[in-house]
């Protein structure tokens, strides 16, 4: 991978990827994808996931407590919003800097562990932060109810005009909902990629891979990892605090269930599924799982009644009831298959099966490069 | 006094859960050298154990009788489950004995299911980094919950304990203090003198059998164990099934405690996890220890008096514990010096 890269190629990467980012609505029409809710939600579980790939792809520490980083960042934004106005940028701004600091006192903790010692570290801090916010944080984060912007609230810097108008965030004039909103999380993602972009090339990055391939090695030349790891994992918590500032710009209202454990487990999964330590992966497994969770749930009896309407009887009623424990409220099913499916036979995710399918045309030039996304986390 | 004493009480039978669940967790950390994050699932599994044998005894057989009517008219519907139509006496006996009854179909099933997984799945994971084992299993507990839930339901099935220890013991009438003071429901006395049993059991079992000499020679030095000749992962892939049956039992025996529902498994396993952090990773004692001394913490960090001055312990009072041990004692309680401490 590091052998074919150069600037150049990483501008057109970088611009192929802004173009199809932003025609998304025209290309993934046709398949059912094509309208705001959905693509939002791409653009903001991407830059998620980009984020945690920074952390996971690079450094190969698994954190098991991102979603705490994402509450902390919608927290962050709804306060601003109830505070300062609706304008989506101070928003975005706070809540990068207030999950910055939060991960950087989890971090300069549980940093001091590694492996599976660093999960649960992470872990055990995730899940503090979420009973927290259930329990006793119930005048910050309004408990089980969530929290969300009202009529009363002093937004100082909103204009005489604007008390009277929806609550929804507003950037200059431009609503943050439907495609509005889109294109603010799209543009977001695309600067949030070039920054990945620019910190997988940069020597820094290198030092990064450098602590997933032998961190023993790397003490004994007599550079200190932890600087490192630590400014990966505040890099990545201030990625999933935009993420999580992104979800209450396009629709005002945080709540503590994003901050559970299994949303934790959810974007491990897509940067697992798109392929760790790859740049475009994590954005296409955060994709991938937001659009089958938007298709799969919607379906129910009767679309695959429409489905499978050309087996014959006797056969159908038994598909179809196998189908069904997949789909709808089963998605869940679906997405714990897909995950074992992947970890046990494409550790390396989708990017690791494309350059497999790449390499078996080019198979006639000679020329095969070993190169596992993701080696071992120790 | 009296406050403590029942709250040393009321951590008890929670503590024991846990001390099960990391027990079985440890057990297949110190063999296998795996991250099961599928032994919450497992516990979940035990305790729809309880659910089905329930279901399956209560199948209930409807007679109509003619000679009494409803207030509608119709012949009266009288449903008698068919192993009180059948059995009389001791139908309607075995019914009310059904939770501790379920563990003899619990025991075969888990021993199974155990076999299956260590066979069909784990196996392939010795060698793979402990991230890919956190994954795999987690994905394992997802697909599993989700099964459960498109069979059960959503909503948690409340099981009924045994007529003869339903209610509760004052036990601070026994012990000479006011009536009233230290009441404890004899169920969890069941489940508590269950726990122990249990462990007394498999440590007895690795203690004192020649298979259980081979499993603890191979927790200490895996390599060694094979170079002498033995098929030590055979033995491994009965200690997980063994694992697999002791989290089931808990599962079983905890259904009238705490109504079981898909994701009892997942919030245990967090806990079992810390539990075996804190205990020290593939120390089996330890596990016990700290999995009964956690439960009574997060009894004693509910109490009203505790939550006035340091309000929301009881919700982080174990996690905290848990990074305050790693942080200073990597090892945890009872870990071996050199064991994962990094």
């Amino acid at each position: 991978m590091s052998a074919k890269t150069s600037p150049a190629r990483d501008y057109i990467l970088f611009a192929v990827f802004a173009v199809a980012v932003l025609t998304m609505p025209i290309w993934l029409a046709p398949i059912g994808a094509g309208y705001p809710d959905l693509l939002q939600k791409f653009a903001i579980f991407g830059l998620f996931a980009t984020g945690f790939n920074i952390l996971f792809g690079l450094t190969g520490y698994l954190s098991f407590g991102h979603a705490a980083f994402l509450g902390v960042g919608s927290y962050t934004a709804v306060w601003t919003f109830k505070l300062l106005g609706m304008n989506p940028v101070p928003a975005a701004i706070m809540a990068i800097i207030a999950s910055g600091i939060f991960a950087l006192g989890i971090g300069y903790v549980s940093l001091r562990r590694s492996g599976i010692y660093f999960s649960i570290l992470t872990l055990a801090f995730a899940q503090m932060s979420y009973n927290l916010a259930y329990s006793v944080l119930t005048p910050i984060t309004n408990g089980e109810t969530g929290l969300r912007v009202l009529r009363s609230d002093p937004r100082l810097f909103d204009g005489k005009g604007a008390e009277q108008g929806p609550l929804i965030a507003n950037l200059f004039g431009i609503d943050m909902t439907g495609w509005g909103g889109f294109y603010f999380c799209a543009v977001i993602l695309l600067i949030g990629f070039f920054i990945a972009q620019r910190i997988f090339r940069s020597p820094f990055g290198i030092m990064l891979r450098a602590v997933k391939t032998n961190q023993n090695r790397m003490t004994y030349t007599g550079l200190n990892p932890r600087p490192y790891t630590l400014a990966a994992f505040v890099i990545s918590g201030m990625y999933a605090g935009l993420a999580g500032a992104l979800m209450c710009i396009t629709d005002p209202l945080a709540g503590a269930e994003r901050m559970q454990w299994t949303a934790s487990g959810e974007v491990v999964l897509m940067t697992i599924l798109g392929g760790a330590g790859t740049l475009l992966g994590p954005i296409f497994g955060a994709a991938l799982i937001k659009y089958f969770e938007n298709i799969f749930s919607a379906f129910n009896e009767q679309t695959l009644h429409e489905i499978f309407s050309f087996l014959p009887d006797f056969i159908e009623g038994p598909v179809i009831s196998v189908a069904g424990l997949f789909v709808g409220e089963g998605w869940h099913l679906t997405l714990g298959v897909l995950f074992m499916l992947i970890v046990i036979f494409l550790p390396g995710g989708i990017m690791e099966g494309v350059s497999r399918i790449g390499k078996l045309f080019k198979r006639s030039s000679g020329k095969s490069e070993p190169n596992r996304a993701t080696a071992p986390a120790e | 006094m009296d406050v403590i004493i029942l709250q040393l009480l009321n951590g008890l039978d929670k503590g024991g859960a846990y001390a099960l669940i990391a027990l079985g967790l440890t057990l297949i950390f110190g063999t296998l050298g795996v991250v099961n994050f599928a032994h919450g699932a497992l516990f979940m599994l035990g305790a729809f154990c309880a659910v089905t044998f329930n279901k399956l005894l209560s199948l209930e057989i409807v007679t109509t009788d003619p000679t009494k009517t409803t207030a509608w008219g119709t012949p009266l519907e009288i449903r008698t489950p068919y192993i009180e139509a059948y059995l009389g006496d001791f139908g309607h006996w075995v019914l009310n004995y059904s939770v501790p009854f379920s563990i003899l179909l619990a025991i075969p099933v888990m021993l199974l299911f155990g076999f299956i997984m260590e066979r069909g799945l784990i196996k392939h994971f010795y060698n793979r980094a402990h991230a890919d084992q956190i994954l795999v299993t987690f994905g394992l507990a997802i697909v599993l919950q989700e099964i459960i839930k498109s069979i059960f339901g959503a909503n948690p099935i409340p099981q009924a304990a045994p007529d003869a220890v339903r209610g509760a013991a004052d036990i601070g009438a026994a012990l000479g203090m006011d009536p009233g003071v230290i009441v404890y429901p004899y169920w969890r006395m069941v489940y508590l003198a269950f726990a122990g049993a249990v462990v007394a059991a498999v440590f007895a079992f690795l203690q004192f059998t020649t298979f259980g000499m081979v499993v603890r020679a191979g927790m200490a030095d895996r390599h060694t164990v094979g170079l002498l000749g033995i098929n030590i992962e055979r033995r491994f892939t009965i200690v997980f099934a063994i694992a697999a049956v002791v989290a089931g039992l808990a599962g079983v025996m905890y259904t009238p405690i705490l109504p079981p529902d898909y994701h009892m498994g997942m919030d245990f396993l967090v806990l079992s996890f810390v539990v075996v952090v804190v205990g020290g990773m593939g120390s089996l004692p330890g596990a016990v220890a700290a999995g009964f001394l956690l439960g009574i913490l997060q009894s004693f960090a509910s109490m009203n008096e505790i939550k006035a001055i340091l309000p929301g312990i009881d919700q982080i009072i174990i996690y905290l514990v848990a990074v305050v041990i790693l942080l200073v004692r990597p090892r945890g309680l009872m870990g071996r010096k050199g064991v994962m401490e990094n």
